[in-house]
């Protein structure tokens, strides 16, 4: 029986013991009218060797096209020792480290993510991870909520440059709780969010400001000044950030005079394999002043009977399992093993590995823009500094010509036409640092094939 | 150590990054770092035997039995970790365009479909990452669905006292008032406590059947019929379907929306606390408000359903299409057990609690519920040997570890004082279920005999009984070069 050891005799011994006659009878007070007899719908079992030829079928069907495609989940390399050593069984197959002395790798893993996404965001303190990015910032909206004392508003201005599945997600995760999200429009020459726009909000009750940096179009916002205006108004400073744009730009915990309050983000480009959406991870970090206030786990040292460090789940007070209703959050298993991922990523890397990851994605899409750009009809559409996207205006509509180069097995990027149908014919880039110039070369040859077609 | 502690500046695993430093010329000054960020500075072996030696330090279940009640600890086949780990499945960007995703779509579908036969619901979506966030898309499906009947009096869900945590946080994040139910004396929900407060302000009721009280309530059907009658709906709670895999279906006990954790019955690994995922289930009346995206088939070709298709949806609960990885893992799990394969869980890993109660109450344990029939998992109360010898069931558990074993869940449920939740699955091996066994009686005697020696266990571990009150009052959250001077 496949992962069942049991032999005949054991399974007569242990009812003998049990003094039941059969397996059956085990199930005597569940009532009989709701047994569902044998289910006709299920497939038969495969053996190992069978499903390893189905999924490499599959598999093989979808291909692996060259990817040009960002908007959210990045195509970065991950060391080979970062999943060989993530997928060890006594990580991988660990449950949450409720019992802190038999889980001492686990929590000593994510207190080491703590400091090291502390140090790589510039806040005080981090939790031990999320679902992903997008529900990372509801918790962080619903967090701001909870700990802006100064406000009584419920009310989040949301930049319409940031991601559109976050700001779905945002709506659906806090839609039930009397909170007003406010969405701020963006430049149409820069891509970003002009600071001036802020003005008509001035002294009004905001409980936050979100702040992606860089946004979804991969342009930098001014950050400095959009901090600056929420602290001036009493609103809290919620950063959105790419954690390997943070290899390169000014940290959160430096924007503006004081910092944002919270900070969080997409965990995937740390190690994450794009693997159709996940698992990534949501990261969330924040000033000491809130970490009361954070949903999630949390990792911290203590001292055990005798004196020696060690490692605990802490502030556990916040949590469903104590607090039951009134947590600050309903979240219980988070995506530890991303997290645990992602350390080692960082560990392997280090600041100056990370560092030449985000200048060589910043370049590459800098050389593929300029590839791209040289082809009549196709031009950047926003004069702004971008990270490692861009968006690109074509002289055709997107959804045919993106059609056409995934025929030929290049994934030229994201119509933004769904999203952003006032942006015309426009299409979103990214070459991260894994995409080479004959690559690139190729994108620029089939795209100019297509459009002088 | 901490990697920390093993950084030296200017080492660096260098065949990992780029090798040619390229320019940063686009970005103006304004907008950079001043100063690096401090990570460790390590070589590629330091942080290799690091983080191998760290893992040194965790129970799992590919190294200990590990009993944790309500986990469903099972064995996390190998096979599925590395066919979910294929090339292209783990390269497939979440935005690549149908051409490119049949494959991967078309066992996303089988998986909606297996779910679906196997829990008795109309339609499943797998988007919720975990059954927490499952739980609040059930709960906030039940609430769109009062909303557009204009049934706006509802503001109640109701939530027995034995459930998890997770029950009454997720319907507060949906805008409702929590109303807690008690158990009755045999472990069952208290129908007439029920009665009483179920009304025209229900919204619903949250239940897991198997309860983690570690028994079947008989009453369902009668509970199913009160709570319907009175305009609510009712959610399962599917942390437990291990039990009744393939022998009952929350679909026919009467249940309008359910969560699976595929973490635990559909065994795709827990690494240390996620990622899981929370598919959820539905009754025709709630099809319409499914999260988004779902997968859907035109006989020919899979194509993506999302906000534009599904209008009613409660929305998209991540930024994608939920944890895809595990769900492929889930879906390879599925395929080589086969609908029998399916039922026996359920019969195997009730063998198995059954077993074990039996056994134990024999050398004198106190279950706390003697009288019923164990389901997956069962519960003991060590309230004697806390009362009479001051050890109490936390210092059972830690003793537990230097036997080699992971305790199984303490303190929860809560109404049970001093309790051990144990769950033992249908993985494990009888001589492995008979060690334990002898692990607990032998503890009991040192209990009796030597309680010193449990009290203050774990004695052979890397760390001594750790201070919990020490780290949530000098808050040490992340590393600083002086915290270890």
């Amino acid at each position: 029986m496949p992962f069942i050891p049991h032999t005949e005799e054991d399974v007569r011994e242990m009812l003998a013991t049990i003094g039941a006659p059969d397996i059956e009878a085990l199930f005597d007070e569940i009532p009989t009218a709701l047994r569902c007899g044998k289910l006709k719908k299920l497939p038969q079992a495969m053996s190992e060797m069978e499903v390893a030829g189905l999924m490499s079928a599959r598999a093989n069907q979808d291909g692996q096209p060259v990817c040009f495609m960002g908007a959210g989940a990045y195509d970065h390399h991950i060391p080979a020792a970062v999943w060989q050593l993530a997928s060890r069984g006594e990580f991988y197959t660990a449950y949450t480290p409720y019992q802190a002395e038999a889980s001492q790798g686990t929590l000593q893993v994510l207190y080491e993510f703590q400091s090291m996404m502390a140090a790589l965001t510039g806040m005080d303190v981090s939790n031990a991870s999320l679902y992903d990015g997008a529900t990372a910032l509801a918790e962080a909206v619903l967090m701001a909520v909870r700990a802006n004392r100064k406000s009584k508003s419920r009310r989040i201005l949301i930049p319409r440059s940031l991601h559109p599945a976050y700001r779905r997600v945002v709506q659906t995760m806090v839609g039930n709780q009397n909170i007003e999200l406010v969405e701020l429009p963006f430049d149409t020459a820069g891509g970003h969010t002009d600071p001036a726009t802020l003005a008509v909000f001035d002294g009004q009750d905001i409980a936050a400001l979100v702040i992606p940096q860089p946004n979804y179009f991969g342009v930098l916002e001014e950050v400095d000044a959009l901090t600056d205006w929420a602290h001036a108004n009493k609103a809290l400073a919620i950063a959105v950030v790419n954690p390997v744009a943070l290899a390169v730009l000014n940290p959160p915990g430096e924007w503006g005079e004081q910092g944002a309050d919270i900070c969080c983000g997409e965990g995937q480009p740390l190690g994450a394999p794009l693997s159709s959406g996940g698992p990534y991870f949501g990261f969330m970090c924040c000033t000491q002043a809130l970490v009361r206030q954070m949903p999630g786990r949390i990792v911290g040292g203590t001292r055990d009977l005798e004196g020696k460090v060690g490692y605990t789940l802490t502030l556990q007070a916040r949590e469903q399992h104590i607090r039951r209703s009134k947590a600050t959050s309903n979240i219980c298993t988070n995506q530890g093993l991303m997290a645990t991922a992602a350390t080692i990523h960082m560990a392997l890397l280090g600041s100056d590995g990370l560092e030449r990851v985000a200048i060589a994605c910043h370049a590459n899409t800098q050389s593929l823009t300029q590839k791209l750009a040289s082809i009549a009809g196709v031009e950047p559409l926003f004069n702004r500094p971008v990270f490692h996207e861009q968006v690109l205006r074509l002289p055709i509509s997107a959804d045919g010509v993106l059609d056409q180069l995934s025929a030929m097995d290049v994934l030229g990027g994201l119509d933004l036409s769904r999203d952003y149908p006032e942006l015309g014919d426009a299409i979103l880039v990214c070459a991260t640092e894994k995409r080479t110039e004959p690559e690139m070369d190729d994108f620029q040859q089939k795209l100019q094939m297509i459009l002088t077609c | 150590m901490l990697i920390y502690q093993q950084s030296r500046t200017g080492r660096r695993a260098a065949a990992q990054a780029p090798l040619q430093k390229a320019e940063l010329s686009g970005i103006p000054e304004a907008f950079r770092r001043k100063q690096r960020a401090d990570l460790p500075e390590v070589s590629e072996m330091q942080a290799v035997r690091h983080y191998t030696r760290l893992s040194q330090q965790n129970f799992s279940i590919d190294t200990q039995f590990y009993p944790l009640g309500s986990c469903t600890m099972k064995y996390n086949p190998r096979g599925c970790n590395s066919l979910a780990m294929l090339p292209n499945l783990l390269a497939r960007h979440p935005e690549a365009p149908a051409d490119h995703s049949q494959g991967f779509m078309a066992c996303i579908y089988e998986l909606q479909e297996m779910l679906k036969e196997v829990t008795g619901m109309q339609a499943v979506s797998l988007s919720p990452a975990a059954g927490a966030q499952g739980e609040f898309a059930g709960v906030a499906m039940i609430r769109a669905y009062h909303d557009a009947r204009g049934d706006d009096a509802r503001t109640e869900i109701l939530v027995p006292d034995a459930a998890h945590g997770t029950n009454p946080a997720s319907a507060v994040m949906c805008g409702y008032k929590v109303r807690e139910i008690p158990s009755g004396a045999d472990g069952d929900v208290d129908v007439e406590a029920l009665r009483k407060v179920v009304g025209p302000q229900t919204a619903g009721i949250m239940l897991t059947n198997p309860s983690t009280l570690g028994v079947f309530d008989r009453k369902i059907e009668e509970i199913a019929k009160l709570v319907h009658e009175a305009g609510g709906l009712l959610y399962y709670d599917g942390a437990n379907l291990n039990a009744i895999l393939g022998k009952v279906r929350p679909g026919d006990m009467g249940f309008d929306v359910i969560h699976v954790n595929l973490h635990k019955t559909f065994s795709t690994p827990h690494g240390g606390g996620g990622p899981g995922a929370g598919p959820v289930g539905v009754s025709k009346r709630l099809q319409p408000y499914l999260p988004v995206p779902m997968v859907a088939h035109d006989g020919e070709r899979y194509h993506w359903l999302t906000e534009v298709d599904c209008p009613e949806s409660i929305g998209r609960l991540s930024t994608f299409a939920g944890n895809a990885g595990v769900l492929l893992r889930a879906y390879i799990y599925a395929r080589m057990l086969g609908g029998e394969g399916m039922e026996r869980v359920a019969e195997y890993s009730t063998l198995n609690a059954n077993y074990m109660m039996k056994r134990l109450t024999d050398a004198g344990f106190e279950a706390a519920y003697p009288d019923r029939r164990a389901t997956h998992e069962f519960i003991l109360t060590l309230q004697k040997q806390a009362k009479q010898l001051g050890v109490n069931t936390m210092d059972f558990a830690k003793r537990l570890l230097d036997y080699g074993y992971h305790a199984p869940t303490t303190y929860f449920p809560l109404l049970v004082p001093e309790c051990l939740l144990i769950e033992p699955t249908e993985t494990e091996t009888r001589e492995e279920l008979d060690g334990f066994i002898d692990a607990l009686c032998s503890i009991k005697q040192e209990a009796e005999e030597h309680p010193e020696q449990v009290k203050s266990a774990p004695h052979n571990l890397p760390v001594k009984r750790l201070d919990d009150v020490r780290a949530a009052r000098e808050l040490d959250l992340a590393w600083k070069p002086d915290n270890f001077n």
